[in-house]
């Protein structure tokens, strides 16, 4: 298989099977989460959940006040990463060739600029993974994992747009494989918070909101 | 596998719902929740990072309730759980939680880790992993009626002792009334003064009110050893006692577990709604200030500030209600740092006072609650718990601080503006 032909495989059928695992294992790995439900809670309510579930989803990714500093680098990697790929104009022209939509793009030193920010933050994210001493306790492989699977695509990334190791076509194959590896991994690994911390926030709003208490 | 890891396990399994899953699946190992909790900040052990707490019941959703766990299990790749685990983990689910919920209250993707711990230990107390201080106060419980062993002898005492007092009749077993009153074992035993306070705000404000003699206790071990059954056992005493005097509600004490096993997890522990609503004495307060019924003179001089327990505040809701009855009577009333919902809890709440091999660990992290209370250069505490009241007291013991601490109901009180007739001639 020459880099093309590669290049080719992973813009097509390699696309094709990532997106359908990524949708399949999700729709999958809800499904094995939220169908058990929950007790009905007999006791009164002293205000509905419904609202005060909402809120939280999104009150809960401002921090508490003293804990910006622990969270920074967290912030930067989530934010840095969701606007590479979402306004970096070859990410958008793709999408445009699939959906026959798009959006504007901001500037390529732009993104350059971001892509090295969150790279950055990434590298503090697994510095503090091994030096602090409660984030060491806890990681595992998966912790390990997710990192590697959320830096991989903004490193190829970033070494395809400036033409840094590899042959071009080579490396931007290699780009969307592993942007193909983290859509497989999603539903399976850490990964997937992306998707049930909307659940989880939900949850822990509505417990709090019913006894009156906005968590 | 014993019988007994068995059956632990089981109860797990049976514990294990949606939010379970969804917090499971949610985590990151951030280590967040360690910061929001007193054991870690005060000891700095990861051992007591709050979601690592929850790490055999992880493995169990784990292997019991996803594929790819359950694939792992057949396999025989994946790491059973077993009986040394639990008994190593005993220490970190009852001695280093006190179920505050500050946890759930800080973790970023939304995780309530005390919904967890609190589900976690049915599956300990199931598995024989429970403290023994815990386990004979809720034996206590189910055979006299309390964890402290307190009688209705007791209570008859403490009501003659208030009677005298006050004046006034304490009312009785008197079918039909509005209220009936139900107790903490430490207001019984250790703060009867509650006894007498209540009596005469009720007497002002023309409560119907009574106390019950087959049910006066509020006080749920049930809850805090985390027995399902155990809990709804002396839950149902409240119900029935409740029921059969018909009265249309049920005044939760000072007490903060109480408040949660009574208000929100009774009706779910005896699969009922139940047929009169259950509201905290501090909300009854506030409603009778609302509508003029206290009313108060006079005003403490000295600095206090407020302890919020935990139950009552973060995980009960009632949050403003002290704060409007303290001003009634407090000249120079000043909050906490991380006062209200982000309180720090006193440390003996989950059970931990009733827990005697914490008390090293328990009187240690207490410096957390000693550093709240000495910037606010307070020289009276007060709070609305009698469990958080007897912690208070044994952390500032220990520390060798000269500190008052008071219960708000009684604070009120004092300065109760009474009716023209003297008391003495009230109602008897």
């Amino acid at each position: 298989m020459t880099s093309m032909e590669l290049l080719l495989w992973a813009r097509g059928p390699g696309l094709q099977i990532a997106t359908a695992v990524l949708l399949l294992g999700l729709v999958f790995r809800l499904l094995e989460i939220y169908t058990p439900g929950r007790k009905p809670d007999l006791s009164e309510a002293r205000a509905s959940g419904m609202g005060p579930g909402v809120r939280t989803i999104f009150s809960r990714s401002v921090p508490l006040k003293g804990m910006w500093t622990k969270e920074i680098s967290g912030y930067t990697f989530h934010i840095g990463f969701l606007v590479v790929l979402l306004f970096f104009v070859p990410h958008i022209l793709l999408f445009k060739d699939t959906f026959g939509f798009g959006w504007p793009g901001i500037s390529n030193s732009m993104i350059d600029f971001i892509t090295v920010l969150t790279l950055a933050a990434l590298a503090y994210t697994l510095f503090t993974r091994i030096t602090d001493p409660v984030r060491r306790f806890l990681s595992t492989f998966g912790d390990y994992l997710a990192l590697l699977l959320t830096a991989l695509p903004l490193i190829t990334g970033y070494m395809a747009f400036h033409r840094l190791g590899l042959p071009y076509t080579q490396m931007l194959a290699i780009h969307i494989l592993s942007v193909e590896a983290l859509m497989i991994f999603l539903p399976f690994t850490k990964l997937v918070h992306a998707v049930t911390i909307l659940g989880s926030r939900w949850y822990n709003g509505a417990i709090s909101g019913r006894k009156g208490v906005q968590s | 596998m014993s019988t007994s890891l068995a059956r632990g396990i089981t109860a797990l399994k049976e514990q294990i719902d949606s939010p379970i899953a969804s917090f499971f699946s949610s985590c990151v190992h951030c280590g967040m929740c360690a910061d929001a909790c007193l054991f870690y900040t005060e000891t700095k052990d990861p051992k007591y990072t709050p979601i690592h707490k929850l790490e055999p019941m992880r493995r169990v959703w784990q292997q019991e309730y996803t594929f790819w766990g359950r694939l792992g299990k057949k396999l025989g790749i994946s790491k059973p759980v077993t009986d040394a685990e639990l008994s190593e983990w005993e220490e970190l689910v009852y001695d280093s939680c006190t179920l505050c919920g500050r946890c759930s209250l800080v973790c970023p993707v939304g995780n309530d880790i005390t919904y967890m711990i609190r589900k976690m230990r049915e599956g300990m107390v199931v598995s024989g992993h429970s403290p023994k201080g815990l386990r004979e106060a809720t034996q206590r419980a189910i055979e006299f009626g309390s964890p402290m062993g307190i009688t209705l002898q007791t209570l008859q005492a403490q009501v003659k002792h208030a009677e005298k007092e006050t004046g006034l009749t304490v009312p009785m077993d008197v079918t039909g009334a509005e209220y009936m009153m139900v107790l903490s074992s430490a207001e019984i035993a250790q703060f009867s003064e509650i006894i007498g306070a209540v009596t005469r705000i009720f007497h002002e404000a023309g409560v119907s009110w009574t106390l019950c003699s087959e049910a006066f206790e509020g006080t749920n071990s049930g809850i805090q050893i985390g027995s399902k059954d155990l809990a709804g056992e002396l839950v149902g005493r409240l119900v029935a006692g409740a029921e059969k005097l018909k009265v249309k509600y049920v005044i939760s004490p000072e007490c903060g577990h109480a408040y949660t096993a009574l208000r929100w997890e009774g009706p779910n522990l005896i699969g009922r709604p139940y047929p009169f609503k259950v509201i905290h004495i501090l909300e009854l307060l506030e409603q009778l200030r609302k509508e003029g019924r206290l009313r108060t003179e006079g005003k403490e001089e000295e600095r206090l500030t407020f302890h919020d327990p935990c139950q009552l505040v973060r995980r009960g809701g009632v949050i403003e209600e002290p704060r409007s009855l303290l001003n009634m009577v407090a000249s120079d009333f000043v909050e906490m740092n991380d006062h209200g919902k982000l309180n720090w809890c006193c440390g003996g709440g989950g059970g931990v006072s009733a827990n005697e091999r914490a008390d090293p660990l328990r009187l240690k992290v207490f410096s957390r609650k000693k550093n709240q209370i000495d910037e606010t250069g307070a020289t009276t505490i007060v709070t609305a718990c009698s469990n958080c009241r007897n912690m208070l007291l044994d952390g500032l013991e220990h520390n060798n601080m000269d500190i008052e601490v008071v219960g708000l109901t009684e604070m009120l009180a004092e300065h109760l503006v009474t009716r023209q007739t003297p008391a003495t001639t009230g109602d008897k």
